[in-house]
């Protein structure tokens, strides 16, 4: 056997001082020569333990062996095999924490950069269009699918379901198709280019895309049902976001990460007034949270050109939910962290623009319920952050629209919709779940996953049905 | 045209590509936005009727519609003044204020617009209360004609007060004269009917005999901000239809959150219509003013660009 390589290819990116001023993508992708000296360095191990640790079941060591071979378009068949969307996986998956975590040269701190190739086998393929033999997409049965939110999952459960030969319409609530791969991650770490060409291929399978529809509005899921649709898929992710419910939330310039996020990312209000959204440009910033969403919006907030961006975080680095690449990239970019603070208050001038953010010093306790050391604010401790504008990135929680308009569905006190872990099945009749409606805030990944089993049973189901 | 206002769906632009393929039911076809029909009401101030079938058969009277013009249009808020079911057509009413409104108004019947999503919130909770006044000011006297309507067809005596800086400011008297028991028509500048502010006769209303059971009031915020100050020490229940500015309108961003009963609420979809009594008027008039200075500068630079390309 070769020797091991340890020497993990890293990914080119755009200097941190650069790219404060743009938003164009940070991580540049490997080159033809960096991807294959990193696909040489997988040692093709018997066990794979890659395969089990992706929510999607790649066949990791068979996409790698073929970019070592340089036959590209096998590499990207072998993908796409099990990922519908390998450009946006390979780009937003926390690797570190799946496939590349239980790689067996981890062992030895250098796992194979799985997302890394992953993303190159699936930007090769975009940039190439080679005519890869699909398998033919079997003659459609009749059956139809509805498929509620062209998120990550609603896009996944739509493709496989296209493949198995249903007649898949997706409906979409916002006037663009991608949910959060659309609005809520931005354009320097997923381009929207990439979105597109992901959905078109969705679509390229011969699933409809009707938009500007709201489900729970324009029509319910009972009434999808009553007009033929033989099976519905609920993709509708975590969209409602939530907040403090502190004093002073409510003051001009404090906005929720979503609707920050929304503004830049799906409404471009970035270019300004080339489109015509706006979003306030602070010159000191809070991003209150320790998740990735927080990152992208100091990140925004930084780009936008803010001249100081913290973020604020009540327990300590430890925690933060984040990914450490994304943590990581903040810190080069020059946002500012602030640890162990949680806001108490917001304060406001006679015009009502907040001000300032009054917090407390924390300290950790015993782990709660999430296995993370629970904050304890120290009595007496209140300062004040000045600011001239606050976003709040808390997580979000499934919106309640559809729970409340569809008979027989049952949600959980957070109002994710409840349905069986594995195969999505919801208490309701012909109606499944998967993603971040199911879960509340999750990976995209992992939403993909869930969107695969529940069209493997729904294609169970409708074949016996 | 300075801006790019494509009358192309993305829907069709992928069908362009060869790419969809007809799934839906029919009945679930949404429709082309086609412009069907348009009416200058006043100087600023036009109606479109859309057409736009699924929509038309859900909508009820309160509720309201996000549309966007153009591909690098923003999302707006109308409230729905009319619909027609046999028709599948939808009627909005609009003044020409900002960017996104100038652009609707230079659109043409047989243009599209780009994306219309409803019905979005809470439909007006229509009962029989007895006597209902029905507040409209300025453009709010769009959507208070089809709540006057409801509320009439529900058996309510109905008594609509309407009222505008000028008579050439005022539209659609007749509809609301034939839908109301009573209708008073009152203008700032006393062109038009008597020349007080609508709370004027609010007041006047409370104050007399006749008991009142609700009041429903739409227009600018100040307006309803004083009808709930008018009718609170009479303690008749009153009804405001709120206009926060607005990103997503379907729960999703928070942008339209406002202060009722001291718990904060989405106007999109908690409301848009709340007990005004409840409402933090001053909160929902500041936040209104967020863009004030981007919404003139987006404006001038429409502007610029027309000049430019004429």
């Amino acid at each position: 056997m070769a020797k091991l390589d340890l020497n993990r290819i890293s990914m080119p990116r755009q200097d941190g001082k650069e790219r404060r001023n743009n938003f164009n993508e940070v991580a540049l992708g490997y080159s033809d020569e960096q991807a294959i000296s990193e696909a040489q360095r997988c040692i093709q191990c018997p066990k794979q333990p890659c395969i089990a640790g992706c929510p999607v079941g790649i066949d990791i060591p068979g996409f790698i062996k073929a970019v070592i071979e340089k036959d590209m378009p096998e590499a990207a068949r072998i993908l796409k095999n099990k990922n519908s969307l390998p450009a946006i996986c390979g780009r937003v998956c926390p690797q570190e924490s799946q496939c590349e975590v239980v790689c067996t040269l981890s062992k030895k701190g250098a796992p194979i950069a799985i997302g890394r190739l992953e993303r190159y086998v699936a930007d090769w393929e975009r940039r190439n269009k080679p005519n890869i033999p699909d398998a033919d997409p079997p003659e459609p049965d009749g059956k139809r699918v509805a498929v509620v939110g062209s998120g990550p999952a609603g896009l996944t459960a739509a493709a496989e379901l296209a493949k198995l030969g249903y007649r898949v319409t997706i409906f979409e609530g916002l006037h663009m198709p991608g949910g959060v791969l659309m609005y809520g991650i931005p354009e320097f770490r997923l381009p929207k280019e990439i979105v597109r060409a992901e959905v078109d291929y969705v679509i390229s399978l011969g699933v409809e895309l009707q938009l500007d529809s709201l489900v729970g509005k324009l029509f319910t899921i009972d009434e999808l049902l009553a007009v033929g649709y033989d099976a519905v898929f609920l993709g509708t992710g975590a969209g409602l976001p939530m907040f403090l419910n502190i004093p002073g939330e409510n003051l001009n310039g404090i906005y929720s990460a979503n609707e920050f996020l929304t503004r830049i990312n799906l409404m471009k209000a970035y270019l300004f007034p080339e489109y015509d959204t706006p979003v306030k440009i602070g010159k000191k910033v809070a991003v209150i949270g320790g998740g990735n969403v927080a990152m992208d919006s100091a990140r925004c907030a930084i780009r936008l050109g803010a001249d100081q961006v913290y973020i604020v975080y009540r327990r300590s680095e430890q925690e933060m939910p984040a990914r450490r690449e994304e943590v990581e990239n903040a810190r080069e970019e020059g946002i500012q962290f602030k640890f162990l603070t949680n806001p108490k208050r917001l304060i406001g001038n006679e015009k009502n623009w907040v001000t300032g953010m009054e917090c407390l010093e924390m300290e950790l306790g015993e782990p709660d319920a999430s296995g993370r050391r629970r904050p304890i604010a120290k009595p007496g401790t209140e300062f004040i952050i000045e600011l001239d504008e606050a976003i709040i990135a808390l997580g979000t929680t499934p919106n309640p629209l559809i729970a409340s308009t569809t008979s027989d569905l049952e949600t959980t006190k957070y109002g994710t919709v409840v349905a069986d872990k594995i195969t999505g099945k919801t208490v309701k009749d012909k109606v499944w779940a998967g993603g971040d409606v199911m879960t509340g805030s999750d990976t995209v990944i992992s939403a993909m996953g869930a969107a695969k089993r529940a069209a493997a049973d729904i294609d169970d189901y409708l074949k016996h049905h | 045209m300075g801006d790019d206002i494509s009358p192309i769906r993305h829907e069709q632009k992928l069908a362009d590509g060869g790419h969809t393929c007809k799934q839906a039911p029919e009945m679930l076809d949404k429709g082309s936005n086609l412009i069907l029909l348009k009416e200058d009401l006043a100087p600023n101030i036009h109606l479109f009727k859309l057409n736009a079938p699924i929509i038309s058969n859900k909508v009820r009277a309160g509720q309201f519609a996000i549309i966007r013009i153009g591909e690098k249009g923003e999302r707006i808020p109308l409230t729905f003044a009319d619909w027609d079911k046999e028709e599948g057509s939808i009627t909005i009413i609009f003044m020409k204020i900002g960017t996104s409104t100038h652009k609707l108004a230079l659109m043409q019947p047989g243009d599209s617009i780009t994306n219309v999503v409803g019905p979005l919130g809470i439909p007006t909770n229509i009962e029989k209360y007895g006597t209902v006044l029905c507040v409209g000011g300025g453009i709010g006297i769009a959507p208070i004609t089809p709540i006057a309507r409801a509320l009439k067809a529900a058996g309510n005596k109905v008594i609509s007060i309407i009222g505008a800086r000028g008579k050439e400011l005022l539209f659609w008297e007749d509809r609301l004269r034939n839908i109301s028991d009573e209708l008073i028509v009152c203008t700032d500048d006393g062109s038009c009917g008597r020349g007080v502010l609508v709370t004027e006769v609010l007041r006047e209303l409370c104050e007399s005999e006749q008991r009142i059971d609700r009041v429903f009031a739409i227009g600018p915020a100040i307006m309803m901000k004083y009808c709930a100050e008018t009718t609170r020490p009479f303690g008749i229940k009153t009804i405001a239809s709120l206009n926060s500015i607005m990103v997503d309108g379907t729960g999703m961003c928070g942008c339209c959150r406002v202060s009722v009963g001291g718990q904060t609420r989405f106007a999109c979809v908690d409301g848009p219509e709340f007990d005004a009594h409840q409402v933090d008027w001053d909160e929902l008039l500041s936040r209104q003013c967020t863009y004030i200075d981007e919404e003139s500068y987006s404006l001038r630079e429409w502007r610029r660009k027309q000049s430019n390309t004429v």
